[in-house]
C-alpha cells in the first residue's frame, strides 16, 4: 500500500516531521513529499496535508498570511476537484482563513497556550479520516495551541451539526462533552470539522503525535490507517 | 552621543574601572575612539570575559573519552554513538528577565538555541531552571507569568519541545529571579561547525534579522547589580522574534549540508563585536568590517550602536570564497537578510569602517590576552553546623505532613507551567515532564534516546556551598540514572551574587570544588557552561545557585523507565537512610526552620548505588524508578503514586525508623524502585553490597502509612495541584 501524500511547508511550519512520521508509518515507510509554499502547482497526490506550526509567526491572524501563499491556489483547486486535504492545528487555521472550511479559530478562552493531553469523542465515522474509529469513541490526543477556540455563527454551527460535519469534540476521559471538558472555549466543544463533501478535515489536536506507544499513545493511529486504506492504490 | 570625550569618566560609565581604562590606553597607544572603548568595555565585561570566574572554572574536569568538544566552543559536544553527537549548553538570562520578564525569558531561549544550531545541530529539546521570589511578594506573580509565557512563546513557535525544568521559590530571589535556559541538539559527528575564522580574504557574511538599537550594552547591564532605577534599563533588553529564529535554524541547517561554511558563530551577548572578535581571535587572523553593508532596521545608526547592538536572530559566518551565491540563494529562499560585510585579513586586528571612516582599529591578541583576569579576595564559607535530627520534635501526623509538603510551592504540581509549553513537537518525546526523573527524547531514525535534566538545590548551596555544588551534580546524575540512561556530561550555569564581595567569591569557589569532586568521581565532566554574577538588588544577593544541566544516553528508548507505579508491584528503597533533616523541606515547610548542614553526599555510595540501579533497569526487573530528593522518601513515593494514579501500602517499621526523620529526611544516594520481583532485586543488592529494603506494595486508591494512617489519591492530587490553581486564578 502506498499513499501519495504531500505536506505543505510554510515559513514557520514546525510539525511537518511529526506528520511525515505518522504517514510513513502507515505507508510502508514511504515518506510524503514536502511542498514549498511558493510552489504554484501540486504533483500528483492522494492527500495534501497542512501541518502544524506558526506560519509567518502567526503575527497577523493565525493562518491568515499562509492562506495567501501561492501554493494555496493549487490546494484550493485540488480540494474543489474532490481532493482530500487534512489541516492540523495551524493547518486548520489556514483552511478557515482560505475559506475551505467555515468558521474561525480564536484565542483560547483561558488566554494561554495549551500544551497537554486531552480527550476527544469521534462525532462522525463516515469519512476517509475516521472510519477506523467507532461512533462516540473516546480518544486521547495532544493539544498544542494558543488559538484553538473554534467560532462560527449559530446558523453555521447548526448546519455543521445537521450535516454531520463535526468530526471531533473535546471531551472528558469518560466521553462527557461539557463546558468543564472544553479546554479552549470552542463553540459546542468542536475540535474538528469537515467540508461539505467530508474530504477536507481541519482539527486542532495532533493525532500525528500519538501513533506509537513509545511516545505515550496510539489513539491517533486509526486516522492514518483509515486514510491509507481509503486512498492507497 | 559619540561627540562626548572619551575619557576615564566615560570608561567608568561603560563599566570599566580605572586600571582597566589604563590598560586600554596602553594597548591602543593612543586615546581610543568612542567605538573602540565600547568594544573594549563589552569584551571585558564580566559577562563576556569571565574575569572573576575563569581562575576557578579551570578546576572543573572537562575531559572524557566521549567528549568531542568541551568548554570554549559555542556549546559542549559529546559522542552518543551511531556516529552522532549531542550538543548542549545552558545559559542564563537573569538580568533581562527581571527587567522585562517576557522578552527576557524569550530571548534567553532564542540565544541558547543559536549556541547549539550554530554548531550544526538540529535542536531537539529545551529545558529550563527557574528561581523566583516568594509567592507572597506581589511582583513574583507577574515575573512568573511573564517568564513562563516568554519561554513558551519562543520555544513553541520555533518548534522545539520544552521537555523539562525545575522551579524554586525563595525570598532571596525576590529582586533577582533566575532564568536559565538549556538546549540540546543532535549533529553527525563528522559535521560539526566551529567558530575559528580562517582563509585570508574569505568573505565575512551577516545573516538573519536586521540590526536595531535594542540591547545596546546588554552585556554590561548583565554585569552589574540592580538598584531602584533598574526599570530604566528596560531598553537594554532585546526583543525576540521566534519566527525569524525558526527560519534561521532551517536556513543554517540547509546551508550546513553544503561545503560553503568555513566558520560560523551566532551574535549573542555583545552582538557583532563579540562574534567578530572571537571568530578572528580563535583563528589567529584579522577581520575587516564595513558597517555600511550591515542590514539595518533603523536609520542613522552609528558604528558604536551597530557594534554593540544585541538585536536577536543574527549569525556571522566566514564562507568559502566565490561560493557566497550558494549561501545567498538559501537565505533568500527563507526571506532572511544576507550581506557580505567584510573579509578575513592577516593583520591580527579588527578594523571597523563606517561611511569611509575607520571607527575602530584594535589589535586582537591584546584585546583577548590582556583582558582582565581577577583572583578576587575570597572568604571561604563556614558550613552551618549539623542539626541533630533526634532533637527535632514534631507532633504532626505523617498524612497531614505529606499533604502539606506536596502542596508547598517547591513541591507542588508544575502542570500549570508545563502545560504552557509544547512538549511533543518533533514527535520524539518519550517521557514528558513529570513522567520520569529525566526527560527522554528519542533520536529520530535511531533507537537511542537522550535523558536530560536540570538540577540544583539552592538551600543546600547556601548552607554549605561545596556540598551544595556536589549535590547539584549528583542529583542530575541520579535523575539520569533513574531512567536507566548512562550519564555522560553536564553543562553548568553558575548563578551567584557580586564577586567583588569575598563571601560571594567564597561561595563560588567552594561550589566549584564540590562540583569538581563529584564530576571526577562520577566520570561526568563539564562540557559547557555560563556564569552569571552580580545577581544582587540593592546589595541583597541570591542563594548560590549552580544549576546543572545533565545529559545521558540510553541505547534503546523502550528500556527507559518512568516514575509511575501500577498495582501489584513491590516497592524497594535503595540506599542508606540516616534520617537527615538539616535543610530539609520538612524542616522548612512544616516547622518553619531553615537550619543545619545539608545532607552529606557520599560519592562512593552514590556511584555504587546508581550503577546498581542502572544495571537492574538494563536487566528488565525495574517497572518504575524515582530518586529520593526534595521532601524525602514519602514525597518520592507520593510522586510515584500521582504519576501512576495508583496507591500503595507501606509495611510497618521498627521503632527506630517510624519517625519523621526516616520518612521525610533528605539523605542522598537513594532511589525507590517498583518491581514485580522484590526478592530478586534484594538478593542482587546484597550481592552488590548495596543497601536495600522492602518498603511495601502498590495498589488501591490510598496511600497507607506505617501505623495505619492513610491519604486518598484524590486528596493527594487536590493538595498537589492546589498552589498554582489558586495563585494564578
Amino acid at each position: 500500500m502506498s499513499l501519495r501524500a504531500g505536506i505543505v511547508l510554510f515559513p514557520g511550519t514546525n510539525r511537518e516531521r511529526d506528520m511525515a512520521i505518522a504517514l510513513a508509518k502507515v505507508s510502508g515507510g514511504r515518506e510524503p513529499v514536502m511542498i514549498w509554499h511558493k510552489e504554484t502547482s501540486l504533483p500528483p497526490l492522494d492527500l495534501v496535508v497542512l501541518p502544524g506550526g506558526f506560519s509567518h509567526g502567526d503575527y497577523l491572524r493565525c493562518g491568515a498570511m499562509a492562506a495567501q501563499s501561492p501554493v494555496m491556489r493549487a490546494v484550493k483547486d485540488f480540494a474543489e476537484g474532490g481532493g482530500h486535504v487534512l489541516g492540523v492545528c495551524n493547518g486548520f487555521q489556514i483552511l478557515t482563513e482560505a475559506g475551505l472550511l467555515p468558521g474561525a479559530l480564536l484565542n483560547n478562552a483561558g488566554l494561554r497556550f495549551l500544551g497537554q493531553d486531552h480527550h476527544l469523542t469521534v462525532a462522525q465515522t463516515d469519512s476517509l479520516y475516521t472510519k477506523h474509529y467507532t461512533q462516540d469513541q473516546v480518544i486521547r490526543v495532544v493539544l498544542a495551541h494558543g488559538d484553538g477556540n473554534y467560532f462560527a455563527d449559530s446558523t453555521t454551527l447548526d448546519r455543521l451539526e445537521g450535516e454531520g460535519r463535526v468530526a471531533f469534540r473535546y471531551a472528558g476521559a469518560d466521553g462527557a462533552v461539557t463546558e468543564a471538558t472544553n479546554p479552549n472555549g470552542s463553540q459546542r466543544n468542536i475540535a474538528g470539522i469537515f467540508s461539505d463533501n467530508r474530504r477536507v478535515l481541519g482539527l486542532m489536536p495532533h493525532p500525528e503525535d500519538y501513533v506509537d506507544p513509545l511516545m505515550g499513545g496510539t489513539d491517533g493511529l486509526p486516522m492514518f490507517t483509515s486514510i491509507v486504506e481509503g486512498l492507497a492504490a | 552621543m559619540s561627540t562626548r570625550p572619551v575619557d576615564e569618566k566615560l570608561a567608568r560609565e561603560f563599566g570599566l574601572n580605572a586600571e582597566e581604562w589604563g590598560r586600554v590606553q596602553t594597548i591602543m597607544g593612543r586615546q581610543p575612539s568612542f567605538t573602540e572603548l565600547g568594544i573594549f568595555s563589552v569584551m571585558w565585561s564580566e559577562h563576556c570575559s569571565y574575569k572573576s570566574s575563569r581562575v576557578w572554572l579551570k578546576e572543573l574536569p572537562t575531559k572524557a573519552e566521549w567528549v568531542v568538544h568541551g568548554p570554549g566552543e559555542n556549546a559542549g559536544v559529546v559522542d552518543i554513538g551511531d556516529g552522532l553527537t549531542a550538543i548542549f549548553k545552558m545559559e542564563s538570562h537573569n538580568h533581562p528577565s527581571f527587567i522585562e520578564p517576557y522578552q527576557g525569558a524569550a530571548t534567553g531561549v532564542g540565544g541558547i538555541l543559536r549556541d547549539v544550531f550554530t554548531m550544526g545541530a538540529r535542536p531537539i529539546a529545551n529545558l529550563n531552571a527557574l528561581r523566583f521570589g516568594r509567592p507572597e511578594n506581589p511582583r513574583t506573580k507577574r515575573v512568573v507569568d511573564g517568564v513562563v509565557r516568554g519561554i513558551g512563546g519562543y520555544g513553541n513557535c520555533v518548534g522545539v519541545p520544552t521537555v523539562g525544568g525545575e522551579v524554586n521559590f525563595h525570598a532571596a530571589y525576590d529582586g533577582n529571579p533566575l532564568v536559565n535556559a538549556m538546549t540540546v541538539g543532535i549533529a553527525p559527528k563528522d559535521r560539526i561547525f566551529l567558530s575559528a575564522a580562517a582563509g585570508i580574504g574569505n568573505p565575512v557574511v551577516y545573516v538573519g534579522s536586521k540590526t536595531g538599537r535594542d540591547g545596546i550594552h546588554g552585556a554590561t547591564m548583565a554585569s552589574a547589580e540592580f538598584d531602584a532605577n533598574s526599570e530604566e534599563k528596560r531598553p537594554t533588553v532585546q526583543v525576540g522574534d521566534p519566527f525569524t529564529e525558526k527560519l534561521l535554524i532551517e536556513a543554517c541547517l540547509e546551508l550546513m549540508k553544503t561545503d560553503v561554511i568555513v566558520a560560523i558563530q551566532d551574535m549573542g551577548a555583545a552582538g557583532l563585536t563579540s562574534s567578530s572578535v572571537e571568530m578572528a581571535g580563535k583563528g589567529g587572523v584579522g577581520i575587516d568590517l564595513d558597517l555600511d553593508h550591515v542590514p539595518q532596521r533603523e536609520t542613522g545608526m552609528s558604528a558604536y550602536e551597530m557594534m554593540l547592538s544585541e538585536s536577536q536572530e543574527r549569525m556571522l559566518m566566514v564562507l568559502e570564497p566565490g561560493r557566497e551565491y550558494i549561501a545567498e540563494e538559501i537565505f533568500r529562499k527563507w526571506d532572511l537578510d544576507f550581506a557580505v560585510i567584510g573579509h578575513i585579513t592577516d593583520t591580527g586586528r579588527i578594523v571597523v569602517r563606517h561611511k569611509g571612516v575607520v571607527e575602530a582599529d584594535i589589535p586582537l591578541d591584546p584585546l583577548a590576552d590582556q583582558a582582565p583576569l581577577y583572583r578576587r579576595p575570597i572568604q571561604w564559607p563556614v558550613p552551618l553546623p549539623v542539626l541533630d535530627s533526634a532533637t527535632v520534635q514534631c507532633n504532626m501526623p505523617n498524612d497531614e505532613a505529606l499533604l502539606q509538603l506536596v502542596a508547598c510551592p517547591d513541591l507542588c504540581s508544575r502542570a500549570w507551567i508545563a502545560s504552557q509549553y509544547d512538549p511533543a513537537v518533533g514527535g520524539q518525546t518519550v517521557k514528558k515532564p513529570g513522567q520520569a526523573d529525566a526527560a527522554i527524547v528519542k533520536i529520530e531514525g535511531s533507537n537511542r534516546a537522550l535523558a536530560i535534566t536540570t538540577d540544583c538545590t539552592p538551600r543546600y548551596c547556601q548552607a554549605d556551598p561545596k556540598m551544595g555544588g556536589m549535590q547539584a551534580v549528583v542529583e542530575s546524575w541520579r535523575n539520569i540514572t533513574a531512567t536507566g540512561a548512562r550519564p555522560l556530561a553536564i553543562t553548568d550555569n553558575m548563578n551567584f551574587g557580586n564577586p567583588e564581595k569575598p563571601e560571594i567569591m567564597g561561595q563560588f569557589a567552594a561550589a566549584i570544588q564540590g562540583m569538581a569532586e563529584a564530576c571526577i568521581a562520577l566520570d561526568y565532566p563539564v562540557v559547557s557552561g555560563n556564569v552569571s554574577l552580580y545577581n544582587e538588588t540593592e546589595g541583597k544577593g541570591i542563594l548560590p545557585t549552580p544549576a546543572i544541566g545533565g545529559l545521558g544516553v540510553i541505547e534503546d528508548a523502550h528500556a527507559a523507565r518512568g516514575i509511575a507505579i501500577a498495582a501489584h508491584q513491590d516497592l524497594v528503597l535503595i540506599g542508606e537512610t540516616a534520617g537527615w533533616l538539616g535543610q530539609s523541606l520538612f524542616l522548612r515547610e512544616i516547622l518553619g526552620r531553615e537550619e543545619g548542614a545539608p545532607p552529606p553526599v557520599n560519592l562512593v555510595a552514590e556511584r555504587r548505588n546508581g550503577d546498581f540501579v542502572r544495571q537492574q533497569i538494563a536487566k528488565g526487573v525495574v517497572a518504575a524508578c524515582h530518586d529520593v530528593s526534595d521532601g524525602g522518601l514519602l514525597v518520592a513515593l507520593a510522586e510515584m503514586a500521582l504519576a501512576g494514579n495508583c496507591g500503595f501500602a507501606l509495611d510497618e517499621l521498627d521503632k527506630a525508623h517510624a519517625t519523621h526523620a526516616f520518612l521525610f529526611g533528605e539523605d542522598q544516594g537513594r532511589y525507590v524502585i517498583a518491581s514485580a520481583d522484590a526478592s530478586g532485586l534484594l538478593e542482587a543488592a546484597r550481592a552488590a553490597n548495596v543497601p536495600a529494603r522492602l518498603l511495601g506494595r502498590t495498589g488501591g486508591n490510598e496511600l497507607t502509612f506505617p501505623g495505619g494512617s492513610s491519604v486518598s489519591l484524590v486528596d493527594l492530587k487536590e493538595a498537589h495541584e492546589r498552589f498554582f490553581k489558586t495563585w494564578m486564578s
